[in-house]
C-alpha cells in the first residue's frame, strides 16, 4: 500500500513536469490534439512511424513513450496515459481490478540465433525440446548426439555452447519462455514463463542489440532477438520445428501464418500468446504487442482520439508495419478489435465510445 | 566679533549636522546590514539543511519502498543467492557479492598503477611533460561511462577472449589455491573484465588526488633523504607516502565510491547473471547494474519492492565505506599527531 501511495507521489511530480510541455506544445489556435502512451520498447518503431503519417494526415500527435512493457502497465494503470502497450498480455483478473481492456495491436517474431563456425543462416534445425534443452544447460556442446541426430549433414563443432539471454526484462523474453514452457515440461518446472525469469545457465545482455553484439563476439554461444535486428545484423539464424512437427525457416510467410492460425475469437480478453501456433507452415516464436485502455474514459475526446488512431493504423498502417518487418493483424482479427472497443469502452456517462470513430 | 560667532555658530551648526547625518547613515547601514546578513545566514543554513534533508527523504523513501520485500524475506534476503522474478523470490546476496568483488578488484589494479603514475609526474617526469600527462589523466576522468562500456564490450572484451583468456584458463587454470578463479569458457566479459573496465575508470581520480597531495611534500624532506642517498624509490616509499597517506587514504576511497556506484559500463560487460560463480571469467552482477537491467519492466510488488531494496543496501554499502574512510582517516591523523 505505501509503495503504491509512493509511486502515486512519483507519478504525480511526474505528471506535474510534462503537463506544461504538453500544453505549450498545443498549438495557440487549438485545434490539434495529443494522445500519450507509453509501454514497450518492441512496438516503439512501428508505432512511432505511424504516429509521424498520422500527424500529418490529421494533425493529432501522438506522444508515445517507450519505457518498457512493465512501465506501460504502471502508467494505464495509474491513468498517467491515454494509452499503455505491452507485449505480455495481463490475465482477466488483472485486467478487471484495474478496469482496463485489452486488444492485440500488431504481431512480431522472435529467432533463434547462433554463433558457430561454418554454420550458414537458416541451416541448423532446432526442435522446441532442443532448444529448452540447451538453455536449461543439459546441452553443453554443439556435437552433442542430440544435436548432430536432427542435423545430419552439418558438421557441428565440438565447442562448448554459450547461452545468451536478455538482462532487462522484456517482452521478447516473456515470448521465448513461453514458447519453451509451452513445449518443454523440464522447462515449465525449473524456469517457467515471463519478461524476466531466473536462467540458469549463460549470460545476459542489455536490450535486443546486447544479445546481438553478445552473440556475434562469443564464439559458440546462441540467444534470441526479434527477428528484425536478426536482419538488420545479418546474424545466423535456424530453423525451428513448429507444432505440426515441420521444420519452418524464419520469414515474413511462417510469420503471417501462425498469426492466421491462432484463435483470436475465442480468447477471452485476447490473452493468447502465438508461440507454438498450430499449422504446417507457422513460425513458433511469435507474439503479439497489446494495447490497455481504461474501459471508462474520463475525458472522452482523449479515449475517442486514441481510438481513431488505432483505427487508423489498422486500415493504413500495413505498408509500415511490413517495412519493419512486423506482421500485421488480420483483417478480422482487426474488425473483431472494433467490436470489442464498441462493446467495451465507455465514456464518463456509461455511453458508448468507439461509435461512429 | 558678531560675524566670526555667527561663522563659529554656522560651522558649530554644520558639524553637529554632518555628524548627525553620518550616524543616521551608519546606523541605517548597520539596520539594513544585520537585516541582510541575518537572510544570508539563514539561506546559507537552508541550503544546508535542504542538503540533510534531502538525503533523510531519499533513505525514508527507500525504506517505504523496500517495506513489502523487507517484510517478506527479511534478513533472509542477503544470505539468498536466488532471484527469480518468476516465483516471486529474491535475494540480494549475488548482486552485494559483485558489486563488492568488482570494485575490490578494481582498486587492486587501480591504486598501484596510480600510485606510479602520480609519482612519475611528481618526481621523474621531465617538465615539460608534466603538464600534457596530467591534464590527459584528468580527461579520462571526464568520459561519460558508457564509452568506456561500449569501448569494453567492442574492443576490450573481443581481444580479451581472443589473445589473453585462453593462455590464462590454459595456464592459471590448473593452479592449486587460485586456479578456481580463473576456469570457464573464455567470452571476453564476466566479472574480471567488469572490474579491469571499472579501474580503467578509477584511475585518473585516485592519480589526480595522489599527484596533488604528493605535490605538496616539502622538498627539504625528499632532498634530505636524496642527500643521504636515498633511491627515488626509497623516497617514495619511507618519505612521500608516509606524508601524504592520509589523502592518498582519501583518493583511495574516492575510487571505491566511485567504482561501488558506477552501472553503465558494467552493465555493458559484467554478463548479467544472477549466478554465483567461483571463477572471475564467468559472468555476475552488481547492484547498480540488476538495477538499471530490471527497473523499467518489473511488474509486481515484490519485485519492484526488492529492486528498492538492492537500492537501499548499495546506499548502506557506500554509507558504510565513505564512514570507514572518514574513521581511517581521523585515526591515522591522530598518530601522525603523537608521533610529531
Amino acid at each position: 500500500m505505501k509503495l503504491k501511495s509512493m509511486y502515486h507521489f512519483i507519478s504525480i511530480i511526474t505528471a506535474a513536469f510534462f503537463v506544461p510541455a504538453s500544453v505549450f506544445a498545443a498549438d495557440p489556435g487549438g485545434t490539434s490534439k495529443q494522445v500519450t502512451g507509453a509501454g514497450s520498447t518492441f512496438v516503439y518503431p512501428v508505432l512511432s512511424k505511424w504516429a509521424d503519417s498520422y500527424k500529418k494526415e490529421t494533425g493529432t500527435s501522438i506522444n508515445y513513450q517507450s519505457i518498457g512493457s512493465g512501465g506501460g502497465i504502471k502508467q494505464i494503470q495509474s491513468k498517467t496515459v491515454d494509452f499503455g502497450a505491452t507485449d505480455m498480455p495481463l490475465k482477466s483478473e488483472d485486467l478487471a481490478k484495474d478496469g482496463l481492456v485489452q486488444f492485440p495491436i500488431i504481431n512480431g517474431a522472435d529467432v533463434a540465433v547462433i554463433n558457430v563456425a561454418g554454420v550458414k543462416p537458416g541451416e541448423l534445425k532446432l526442435s522446441g525440446d532442443l532448444l529448452a534443452q540447451i538453455f536449461l544447460g543439459k546441452i553443453k556442446k554443439w556435437n552433442d548426439p542430440a544435436l548432430v541426430a536432427v542435423n545430419k549433414g552439418l558438421t557441428l563443432p565440438d565447442q562448448a555452447i554459450t547461452v545468451v539471454h536478455r538482462s532487462d526484462g522484456s517482452g521478447t523474453s516473456f515470448i521465448f519462455t513461453n514458447y519453451l514452457s509451452k513445449v518443454s515440461a523440464d522447462w515449465k518446472t525449473a524456469v517457467g514463463e515471463g519478461s524476466a525469469v531466473n536462467w540458469p545457465v549463460g549470460v545476459g545482455g542489455k536490450g535486443n542489440e546486447g544479445v546481438a553484439s553478445y552473440v556475434k563476439q562469443i564464439n559458440g554461444s546462441i540467444g534470441y532477438i526479434e527477428y528484425a535486428y536478426a536482419l538488420q545484423n545479418k546474424m545466423t539464424y535456424t530453423q525451428l520445428q513448429n507444432q505440426a512437427g515441420q521444420f519452418v525457416t524464419p520469414e515474413e510467410k511462417s510469420f503471417r501464418a501462425a498469426a492466421v492460425g491462432a484463435d483470436w475469437a475465442h480468447a477471452k480478453d485476447y490473452y493468447l500468446i502465438l508461440t507454438n501456433a498450430p499449422g504446417k507452415t507457422s513460425w513458433p516464436l511469435a507474439g503479439s504487442t497489446f494495447v490497455l485502455m481504461q474501459k471508462t474514459q474520463s475525458d472522452s475526446a482523449q479515449g475517442r482520439a486514441a481510438l481513431q488512431f488505432f483505427r487508423w493504423a489498422f486500415k493504413n498502417g500495413e505498408a509500415a508495419a511490413a517495412e519493419l518487418h512486423y506482421v500485421p493483424l488480420p483483417k478480422a482479427v482487426a474488425a473483431l478489435v472494433e467490436k470489442t472497443w464498441k462493446e467495451q469502452i465507455k465514456a464518463a456517462d456509461g455511453k458508448a465510445l468507439a461509435i461512429g470513430l | 566679533m558678531v560675524k566670526h560667532s555667527q561663522s563659529v555658530s554656522r560651522s558649530a551648526i554644520e558639524a553637529t549636522d554632518e555628524t548627525f547625518f553620518n550616524g543616521r547613515l551608519q546606523l541605517e547601514r548597520t539596520a539594513k546590514g544585520q537585516l541582510l546578513d541575518r537572510l544570508f545566514r539563514g539561506l546559507t543554513r537552508f541550503f544546508a539543511v535542504f542538503v540533510l534533508l534531502i538525503l533523510v527523504a531519499m533513505i525514508a523513501a527507500l525504506l517505504a519502498g523496500s517495506m513489502p520485500s523487507i517484510r517478506r524475506f527479511g534478513f533472509h534476503f542477503f544470505v539468498d543467492a536466488s532471484w527469480n522474478p518468476v516465483t516471486n523470490q529474491f535475494g540480494a546476496l549475488v548482486p552485494i557479492v559483485g558489486t563488492v568483488v568488482t570494485s575490490l578488484i578494481a582498486l587492486l589494479i587501480a591504486v598501484p598503477v596510480s600510485f606510479g603514475i602520480a609519482i612519475f609526474l611528481t618526481e621523474l617526469s621531465p617538465r615539460s611533460l608534466r603538464g600534457p600527462l596530467g591534464t590527459a589523466i584528468e580527461l579520462l576522468a571526464a568520459i561519460p561511462s558508457i564509452i568506456y562500456g561500449m569501448w569494453g564490450l567492442f574492443v576490450f572484451a573481443p581481444f580479451f577472449a581472443a589473445h589473453i583468456q585462453p593462455w590464462v584458463i590454459e595456464h592459471l587454470g590448473s593452479w592449486p589455491l587460485v586456479g578456481f578463479l580463473f576456469q570457464g569458457a573464455p567470452m571476453g566479459i564476466g566479472v574480471f573484465t567488469a572490474a579491469f573496465i571499472l579501474a580503467i575508470m578509477v584511475i585518473p581520480f585516485v592519480t589526480a588526488v595522489m599527484r596533488d597531495v604528493f605535490e605538496i611534500v616539502p622538498p627539504l624532506l625528499k632532498e634530505s633523504a636524496y642527500g643521504l642517498g636515498s633511491t627515488t624509490w626509497e623516497v617514495a616509499s619511507s618519505i612521500v607516502l608516509p606524508y601524504t597517506r592520509v589523502g592518498v587514504m582519501g583518493g583511495v576511497i574516492l575510487g571505491l565510491g566511485r567504482a561501488l556506484g558506477e552501472t553503465m559500463a558494467v552493465t555493458f560487460v559484467i554478463g548479467n547473471a544472477h549466478e554465483l560463480s567461483s571463477s572471475l571469467f564467468m559472468p555476475g552482477n552488481t547492484i547498480s547494474s540488476s538495477l538499471a537491467n530490471e527497473f523499467t519492466e518489473a511488474v509486481g510488488e515484490l519485485y519492484t519492492s526488492s529492486l528498492v531494496e538492492l537500492g537501499l543496501v548499495l546506499f548502506v554499502i557506500t554509507f558504510v565505506v565513505l564512514a570507514l574512510a572518514k574513521v581511517l582517516i581521523l585515526r591515522m591523523r591522530r598518530r601522525a599527531g603523537v608521533q610529531a
